[in-house]
């Protein structure tokens, strides 16, 4: 796993919905590469002691009450859409 | 070959809040579309997700009643996937340590026996908005009102072996949801639906056959549909040597039938991971037991006590407790129609519990479907039937008679005392009145009288017959019978 080849570069890519360049792949192969080999360092550390982490401030959430506290802004919103119709936000169409 | 099929669901609940699970916008239900999606729901730039305390108040709610863990500390995860219904790219969901793990929940199968089915977990999410794939120009419709809406997905063990038991497991989920008043369960508007993973092995094997995934099951029935032909899908594939895909089906209601909607080789790879924007949630063991002492009486506890304390059968005592709002009501009728019997020797009367429980399966049911109306909203009220079971129980009408009591009841001619004064119904009990009213028709039927001394015992029932019509339904049947029989000995 330390070492990520062309297919899976692609792969992450296409899962970001990013588009990258023929020429920049052996670039994001080997830092991405690196990246992992440091994960991999760490892995060396014993860490049986250590309560696993999910978030690195070691605080606990705060909530909020149950009370609606937003107005309808959508005209607002909608000013800067591209498009719209009927109150609806107009997307490319998309298939299930 | 003899083959055993696998079902595991997963059941989508719509937690009912008033605001949003991250957001303070609103979650009411048909509101124009966009009207109720903050900035928060679209997803903009530099905003962050805010835990609403009443979402997480129900999840426990749920985990308590079907004996769960209840997580110490519950985290956060983004689900990442891409679709226009979720603007931000990824849904909050939870992935390691949901809020309610390792729980049961036990059913009665249409054979009487009972099973308990696991339940993996239940976490909480937030629900995607709508897309509406009318035609604009070519282009799909977003209504973000629904986004981020709190939702506890329940998971089940792949425990289930029929579509029958899936959907009495689904209905058991529903019933539960509604008792602990945490959803409105509103399946129409798609507060609760439910995914299914079906596979089948052949019978006595013990390694799972490959699965597939139905979406899209919004109803008990398109449950054990879907179901049953996804299972006959699979069999004819298998029998004739095929193998099953690995897949998403969407299930059409209007052809029955199933149809991929992804293969495994599309599914999405969702790279869960916690969410930076949300902190841990740390549930103390004296927040779970300030929610305990709320839980109501659950479906199973109230199905037992009915039971033993008005001496119902299971067949009732199913019927009533169903939902909670019936339950309430036959209880109010039992205890109005007790008034003149109860003591502190004999606090039910089971025979008045038992005509309660009879005339709100019977009369009352029926009524409520002729005109569409759910029992809440029901012109006749518990104190107002418990009324008039009082007046069947204590004779002064007929079951007969409390059929017309009923219905003018229904339709406000009020309660059953003065429905009984105002129309003449009270039964005449007075044998001298029916001692006359029987020698009237033996005087007039004398063929029919010949022929039950000659042995024929069914023209009995003609005679009372005669009598019951002359008395206009108002006589005593039981005493016209005695009286009957007394006069026609030989």
């Amino acid at each position: 796993m330390s070492s990520l080849d062309k297919a899976e570069i692609q792969k992450i890519a296409w899962l970001a919905r990013l588009a990258i360049d023929e020429g920049d792949m052996a670039g994001y192969s080997r830092d991405l590469s690196n990246i992992l080999k440091l994960v991999e360092q760490m892995n060396s550390i014993d860490t049986t002691t250590v309560d696993p982490l999910a978030h690195p401030l070691e605080l606990n959430a705060r909530m909020r009450p149950d009370q609606v506290t937003e107005s309808n802004q959508r005209e607002k919103f909608q000013a800067c859409a591209p498009a719209i119709k009927d109150g609806l936000y107009l997307v490319p169409k998309v298939i299930d | 070959m003899a083959w055993e099929t696998v079902i595991g669901l997963e059941i989508h609940v719509q937690l009912s809040t008033r605001s949003k699970i991250f957001s303070g916008a609103a979650t009411a239900y048909g509101a124009p579309p966009n009207t109720q999606a903050c900035a928060i729901d679209l997803g903009l730039p530099g905003v962050l997700p805010v835990l609403n305390v009443e979402a997480v108040r129900k999840a426990i709610k749920f985990g308590l009643a079907i004996e769960a863990t209840i997580a110490n500390h519950s985290v956060f995860a983004r689900k990442n996937y891409f679709y226009p219904d979720l603007p931000k790219g990824y849904q909050i969901s939870q992935y390691e340590m949901p809020i309610v793990s390792r729980g049961k929940l036990a059913i009665i199968l249409d054979d009487g026996t009972s099973k308990t089915i696991g339940i993996t977990r239940a976490h909480l999410e937030e629900d995607a908005g709508k897309s509406l794939h009318e035609d604009f120009h070519g282009m799909t419709g977003i209504d973000l009102n629904r986004a981020g809406t709190a939702l506890l997905e329940i998971v089940s063990e792949p425990e289930m072996r029929s579509a029958r038991e899936a959907a009495i497991y689904m209905k058991k989920v529903h019933t539960l949801v509604r008792y602990l008043n945490i959803s409105d369960g509103n399946m129409q508007e798609g507060s609760f639906r439910c995914d299914a993973n079906v596979s089948i092995r052949p019978m006595g094997e013990a390694k799972l056959g490959t699965r597939t995934e139905i979406k899209n099951l919004n109803s008990f029935r398109f449950v054990e549909q879907a179901i049953l032909h996804e299972i006959n899908r699979q069999r004819e594939i298998l029998e004739t040597g095929g193998q099953v895909a690995q897949e998403t089906r969407l299930y059409d209601p209007d052809r029955n039938e199933t149809r991929t909607m992804r293969s495994k080789e599309e599914a999405n790879d969702y790279r869960y991971f916690p969410d930076p924007d949300l902190l841990t949630v740390a549930i103390s063991p004296g927040d779970i037991e300030l929610i305990r002492v709320e839980l109501p009486e659950l479906p199973d506890a109230k199905r037992q006590r009915f039971i033993g304390e008005y001496a119902l059968t299971e067949y009732d005592s199913d019927y009533l407790t169903a939902n909670r709002e019936i339950a309430d009501y036959f209880e109010q009728t039992a205890s109005a129609a007790l008034t003149v019997y109860a003591s502190a020797s004999q606090p039910h009367n089971h025979n008045t519990a038992k005509l309660s429980a009879n005339t709100i399966m019977g009369e009352l049911s029926a009524a409520l479907n002729k005109h569409n109306l759910d029992i809440t909203s029901s012109p006749v009220s518990p104190e107002m039937l418990g009324g008039m079971i009082r007046r069947i129980e204590d004779n002064t009408i007929s079951g007969k008679i409390a059929k017309q009591v009923f219905e003018a009841m229904w339709n406000g001619e009020g309660d059953a005392d003065t429905i009984i004064a105002s129309r003449g119904l009270r039964q005449v009990t007075d044998s001298g009145m029916l001692e006359a009213l029987v020698t009237e028709v033996i005087n007039a039927y004398p063929d029919q009288v010949d022929q039950y001394r000659a042995g024929k015992d069914k023209v009995l029932g003609f005679l009372v017959g005669q009598i019951m019509k002359k008395s206009q339904g108002k006589a005593n049947p039981q005493q016209v019978n005695d009286i009957l029989r007394e006069k026609l000995k030989p």
